[in-house]
């Protein structure tokens, strides 16, 4: 039994600032859409505001982390065959108690399906949070931007569609990294110790 | 020995019961609100001293005549106003407004009602259309700058004070002072309050009849009442921001503007007028936050929406119906009736019809640019519809509106059946055509509408009415302005004004319930996919 560092530091602090700071966003969001009524809408728009400013802030050391170590070759998505045995391992054989067909290791540390949902995570549900609700925050200066055209309905819908996507993601990820693990929990205690443990 | 200690004790609780009273007047002093403290006069002129001004005055116009001696281009100076003609040119729809063209839902018009009207004219002797308004001496210099209080103008005498002592109304036993002229004219002063609150107040034919915003609370209103009129605060009188050029005020609600665009007024980009919240707070008025959201919305949500959160609120209801097809009811032995509602209000009088009145009221919300449009006589309306008296250009889409609160007013009014076109009717005189002597609706319609040159069919009927009063006072103190979520909610005070997205009254449906069921079914789909791992793993065990 060894146990090998899978999570460097930064990773697993990002990690959780994020968590941290997308919970409340999500949380404080639905209740400025009035889907219900927990701090009130001025608070409820004040914690959004100030969250959101935090994220892009940790976002920008996330990106320029993810570029300078070469950490985004981690989402370079797999091959077919991989993605196939992983369909498998989810849809059969966790049932009738087969092994992961795969191995995390520090160099590979998701598997083909995380890969995927990681990336377009990141390429499609992250920026298009970031891009509609810059421009819902700043409405008021689109006539500025030359962007006079632009309906507030459609970037709102935009905004809220990324976040039924992101809350979605939130649920499978969650249920993923916490009932998969050899024993519950275990991919948790990875991810806060930075180390994975091995047979 | 003993008499001296006691003399001593006893003149210590002498002291002591002095200083309990002193201690609960200064309590009870700072309680109470302090009363308008008098602004000492910095004129350079004290007109006690001015020798035209000691003599008896028979007529107010004499006291005209005498101002003029010194002020000598005063009355030319109202005669180019608003408050002189009662007419005004609207610069961008070109229509002639006014109270002497437009025909509004409260008397109607001031067409062949002039001497009961004009109490409320800054002149004297308006009593027909053959009044002169190029004459100075009928200036009314004293309704304005009367410091007294005791100046009034008789309310049937075409805007006349009494001269002699004389009952008002007619064989009642209240009795209309005749004010003394010279008194009046040596103490004459900036306009205070009352001065404009004599009419402005009162418009409509009541106490808070007809603006919702003004009435004679706001005499001496407390802040909280008003945040800048208030005694115990800034203490404004009108002309603070209706400032005045060359005696013409600025301000007039018939030249209403939805957004003021060149913000603080100060020397060299001044536009001469102070009449709205940018001429002092300018279009960025919150403190900057993180979240900056208050000052975004001054491009879209007029101050007065969020900081004039009730009107009507200082003691004094205003008129929210009146419904002119009920009046002419008489009693048995044909007197007039008069009825009350629980609440003390005036329900009812034969001569007015029917009334609702309402305290502490919540505006109504509207897109407001500016350009004011009145229904004029001659147009024609539509009479399976309410029919708006006025109306304002704006929407989402226009740059220079907002939206602004309104008080509005709502009733029945006759019209004429025939040709679909409001009417006014003859009210006042001693003339068998005056509505209030004979109660004949079409004599009194087809006489005003004969002096006023207008074409009636002889056909009467009622016709439900609205008028818009944009509301500016009873600015609340800035705790007291609304919280966000009085609009953003599903049902909040905007919940009528389409058009627009707002976030946390608007959604779309569709995208809320693919959204939902996505995240449901996402739910559902781990659920499930994790009961099945529990079930197969102990029959695992199991077998």
């Amino acid at each position: 039994m060894s146990n090998e560092m899978i999570y460097t530091r930064f990773e697993r602090i990002w990690h959780w600032v994020l968590a941290i700071l997308i919970l409340p966003l999500l949380l404080t969001g639905f209740e400025i859409h009035g889907d219900y009524t927990m701090l009130g809408f001025e608070q409820a728009v004040d914690t959004h505001i100030l969250f959101a400013w935090a994220l892009m802030g940790l976002l920008v050391f996330v990106i320029f982390w993810h570029l300078t170590t070469g950490e985004w070759k981690q989402y370079i998505p797999s091959s077919k065959n991989n993605l196939m045995a992983m369909l498998r391992y989810y849809g059969v054989d966790i049932f009738l108690g087969g092994g992961h067909p795969f191995h995390m290791t520090r160099k590979s540390k998701l598997n083909p399906l995380q890969r995927l949902a990681y990336l377009s995570l990141h390429v499609v549900i992250t920026p298009v949070t970031w891009a509609s609700g810059l421009l819902y925050l700043f409405y008021t200066s689109w006539g500025d931007w030359g962007l006079e055209g632009l309906s507030l309905t459609v970037v709102a819908m935009v905004h809220m569609a990324a976040a039924f996507a992101m809350l979605a993601f939130l649920i499978v990820h969650l249920y993923l990294a916490i009932t998969t693990s050899e024993k519950p929990f275990g991919y948790v205690k990875a991810m806060i110790s930075g180390y994975e443990k091995k047979e | 020995m003993f008499r001296s200690a006691h003399k001593l004790r006893s003149r210590h609780s002498l002291v002591f019961i002095l200083f309990i009273w002193l201690f609960v007047n200064v309590i009870s002093a700072q309680g109470a609100i302090a009363p308008a403290a008098k602004k000492i006069s910095t004129s350079t002129a004290d007109h006690t001293k001015f020798e035209v001004l000691q003599q008896e005055f028979a007529k107010a116009p004499d006291v005209t005549k005498a101002c003029l001696t010194c002020h000598t281009e005063a009355s030319k100076q109202i005669h180019k106003t608003t408050h002189w003609n009662w007419k005004i040119t609207h610069p961008e729809t070109g229509q002639v407004l006014g109270k002497k063209r437009v025909v509004n839902s409260f008397c109607g018009s001031i067409t062949t009602n002039y001497a009961r009207c004009t109490s409320c004219h800054i002149g004297y002797g308006w009593k027909d259309d053959s009044f002169d308004f190029s004459s100075e001496e009928n200036v009314d210099c004293l309704v304005c700058h009367d410091t007294t209080d005791t100046y009034k103008k008789f309310p049937t005498a075409a805007g006349h004070p009494a001269y002699v002592d004389k009952p008002f109304p007619k064989k009642s036993k209240k009795i209309w002072k005749a004010p003394d002229l010279t008194k009046v004219a040596q103490a004459v002063g900036k306009p205070r309050r009352e001065n404009c609150g004599v009419c402005h107040f009162y418009g409509g034919g009541g106490d808070g009849v007809k603006h919702g915003d003004l009435d004679s609370s706001m005499t001496n209103p407390p802040r909280t009442l008003d945040v800048h009129m208030g005694v115990d605060g800034l203490n404004f009188v009108c002309t603070e921001c209706h400032s005045t050029d060359g005696h013409d005020l600025k301000g007039s609600h018939y030249t209403s503007v939805g957004k003021d665009t060149h913000g603080i007024d100060i020397p060299g980009r001044d536009d001469h007028n102070r009449a709205s919240c940018e001429s002092c707070h300018g279009d960025k008025p919150h403190e900057e936050t993180v979240n900056n959201k208050i000052n975004d919305h001054t491009n879209k949500v007029a101050c007065q929406t969020c900081h004039i959160p009730t009107y009507a609120k200082g003691g004094v209801p205003s008129k929210t119906w009146w419904d002119w097809s009920t009046a002419g009811r008489m009693d048995g032995d044909g007197k007039h009736l008069k009825m009350k509602d629980e609440n003390g209000y005036v329900t009812y009088v034969t001569k007015k019809g029917t009334f609702e009145w309402g305290e502490n009221l919540v505006p109504e919300y509207a897109w407001l640019s500016g350009e004011i449009r009145y229904q004029e006589l001659e147009e024609r309306l539509d009479p399976n519809s309410v029919v708006p008296i006025n109306t304002f250009k704006g929407d989402y889409n226009d740059p220079g509106a907002r939206i602004w609160p309104f008080k509005i007013m709502r009733g029945k009014q006759p019209y004429d059946k025939g040709n679909n076109t409001l009417v006014i009717s003859h009210l006042f005189g001693k003339d068998s055509e005056a509505y209030w002597k004979s109660f004949n609706w079409n004599r009194s319609i087809k006489a005003a509408m004969d002096a006023a040159g207008a074409d009636y069919s002889g056909e009467y009927g009622f016709i439900e009415t609205t008028m818009h009063w944009p509301l500016s006072h009873m600015v609340a103190p800035k705790e007291e302005a609304l919280g966000c979520n009085e609009c953003h909610s599903r049902n909040g005070r905007l919940s009528e004004l389409t058009g627009f997205y707002m976030p946390g009254r608007d959604k779309s449906d569709l995208l809320d319930l693919i959204g939902w069921l996505a995240v449901l079914g996402t739910l559902g789909g781990v659920s499930l996919h994790g009961f099945g791992r529990v079930f197969f793993s102990r029959k695992r065990r199991n077998g």
